[in-house]
């Protein structure tokens, strides 16, 4: 009984502190969402926190999907995303059974290739790497993007690594004892096994590929290349005083994951979780 | 137990797997790390075909350009918002991980920032801290705080901590997340045995919570430490490093040399102070956790 009262009030404390980080949570997108509902002339009239005369005045977002090109902007995205996590799972698949199950001369140099090029930050390098995406005739492609994604975020390496570390070595040597082949060994028992890691890689990669602005701002500048990001760079850029348009722009952008998010955030949590603690 | 065929399969394996990986890392990640340090070694403006060798010029011009290193000064703000978070986000973690009604409700939306796509965030915070109709200043009157009305972006004193504020908006939820992963890990009965000897709450959180998460800490540690060095976004978008350079950072600096002035071999060797820099935090972090290791 002493304990239970003595820990009321750190509990009415915890619970304060708690509901101000759900405020300040909450706050920027909940202002945002009553300015996309509101007309020009509403907006000029109303307080910042006054609820808008309707919530089915969609003539906002109407406005914002047909000059900021959103569909196409979702259109772009999604191509970049989906051939962005076919590549990665397969490189990171095959590479991690390559370097985690056998040993050989260059390993080492290839592992610390790898560690460095995490470590490099790939913002300074951009000089380097956009010649050679001109070169290769990727310059305004929605290829630029993925192979970028695949060649400099290297993540995906490290988290099938470590699943495939957790993965018994017994299992492959009674598939030899049955005479399958090292091939076949990866398709049929390790690439199964990974299908967990795999679920973490595509929410880690969905993340990281759907809020980058700076790689598809810089190697795929052309108008009907827009991605999510750079869409509404452009479309903000132009409409920068009407803040119920922009608004209405942010709340396009941000709806797709937010529902996604609700639906899964159980899964969402274990992979962010399994991704980054090794 | 290889046999002769095994020996062959995995020369061809090594191979097949390894040579798409291998290319691409080499293309995207290690030449364009190595052409960094080539370029920094000379005056290239970007475009002309003459990148004239200046050897150790640009890093001396680094070292003794005041204007260029003080710019750490604004990563500084992310640094010290990045460690604010990460205390933050361990509190909440651990009153999260306890019995506490409606915890899931509360992790969801704390954490629910870091889905949101940056570019929708930067322009979501420029009409929260806008001067004249932004939701900040609305609701500080709205309190009766009207005093501390100001313009976030506009004022050079606030201007960084407006950003790091932001930023720390952003990530202390995946903070969270990391540490609730990681006291989860933390088996019941030590918690338990810990009880029945009669240790109170915080001898628990100091003598079994601490140390389990002392790794993940120093992990996340470093993360706070090579994003604060690298802050990029935020005032690229938000402010172009105004007003009048008060929130420019390294990064954004570097980009500016290279693209805006035309200056890649500069930019270059900035780049490469700030890997180097990187490195140093890295290899500091690493003989403490190895220190800490052996002590015990």
């Amino acid at each position: 009984m002493q304990l239970l009262k003595r820990k009321r009030p750190l509990q009415a404390v915890h619970y304060l502190l708690l509901s101000l980080a759900v405020f300040a949570v909450l706050f920027p997108p909940a202002v945002v969402v009553l300015n996309a509902f509101k007309g020009t002339e509403e907006y000029n009239a109303s307080g910042v926190f006054d609820l808008p005369n309707s919530f089915f005045n969609m003539d906002n977002f109407r406005t914002v999907m047909r000059i900021g090109h959103m569909g196409r902007a979702f259109y772009n995205t999604g191509i970049i995303l989906v051939l962005s996590l076919i590549g990665n799972i397969l490189i990171g698949t095959t590479a991690a059974y390559a370097l985690g199950r056998f040993d050989f001369k260059l390993k080492r140099v290839i592992l610390a290739g790898y560690v460095l090029a995490t470590l490099i930050p790939s913002v300074t390098t951009q000089v380097a790497t956009f010649s050679i995406i001109k070169n290769l005739g990727l310059f305004n492609t929605h290829l630029a993007p993925v192979l970028l994604y695949l060649g400099t975020d290297v993540v995906q390496i490290y988290i099938f690594l470590q699943f495939i570390r957790g993965i018994p070595f017994d299992l492959d040597e009674s598939a030899m004892m049955e005479g399958a082949s090292l091939f076949r060994i990866f398709r049929s028992v390790i690439f199964p096994l990974l299908i967990p890691a795999t679920a973490t890689v595509t929410i880690i990669k969905t993340i990281s590929i759907y809020n980058d602005m700076y790689i598809p701002y810089l190697y795929m500048p052309a108008q009907k290349l827009g991605v999510v990001s750079t869409s509404l760079m452009k479309f903000a850029g132009v409409n920068s005083a009407q803040w119920n348009l922009i608004s209405a722009a942010v709340v396009i952008i941000l709806i797709p994951t937010v529902i996604i998010y609700l639906f899964l955030q159980r899964y969402i949590f274990s992979g962010i979780v399994s991704g980054s603690v090794k | 137990m290889y046999s002769s065929l095994y020996k062959k399969q995995k020369t061809v394996i090594l191979f097949a797997f390894l040579l798409l990986p291998v290319t691409l890392l080499i293309l995207f990640s290690l030449y364009p790390g190595a052409n960094l340090l080539y370029l920094s070694l000379t005056s290239w403006d970007g475009y002309s075909s003459d990148k004239g060798w200046v050897g150790f010029d640009n890093y001396r011009e680094i070292f003794h350009n005041s204007e260029i290193f003080s710019v750490f000064g604004h990563n500084l703000y992310y640094f010290f918002g990045g460690i604010l978070q990460n205390v933050v986000a361990l509190y909440f973690a651990v009153i999260l991980s306890r019995k506490l009604r409606g915890r899931n409700g509360f992790r969801v939306l704390i954490f629910l920032p870091y889905i949101m796509n940056s570019v929708a965030i930067a322009y979501m915070f420029s009409y929260v801290y806008d001067a004249q109709h932004g939701s900040l200043n609305a609701l500080l009157t709205n309190l009766g705080l009207g005093d501390l009305i100001t313009s976030w972006l506009g004022n050079k004193h606030m201007v960084n901590i407006s950003l790091a504020l932001i930023s720390m908006w952003k990530y202390l939820g995946f903070n969270m997340v990391i540490y609730i992963g990681a006291l989860q890990s933390i088996p019941e009965d030590l918690y338990e045995a810990a009880r029945i000897d009669g240790a109170n709450g915080w001898q628990s959180f100091r003598f079994i919570t601490w140390p389990s998460l002392l790794k993940i800490i120093e992990l996340s540690m470093l993360l706070t430490v090579t994003g604060a060095l690298e802050v990029f976004d935020l005032p690229f978008i938000m402010t172009k490093g105004g007003p009048a350079g008060a929130s420019e950072t390294f990064v954004t600096k570097t980009v500016d040399t290279a693209f805006h002035y035309s200056n890649y071999g500069l930019a270059s060797a900035m780049g490469v102070v700030l890997l180097a820099i990187v490195i140093v935090v890295i290899t500091v972090q690493r003989k403490l956790i190895l220190r800490e290791e052996k002590g015990r």
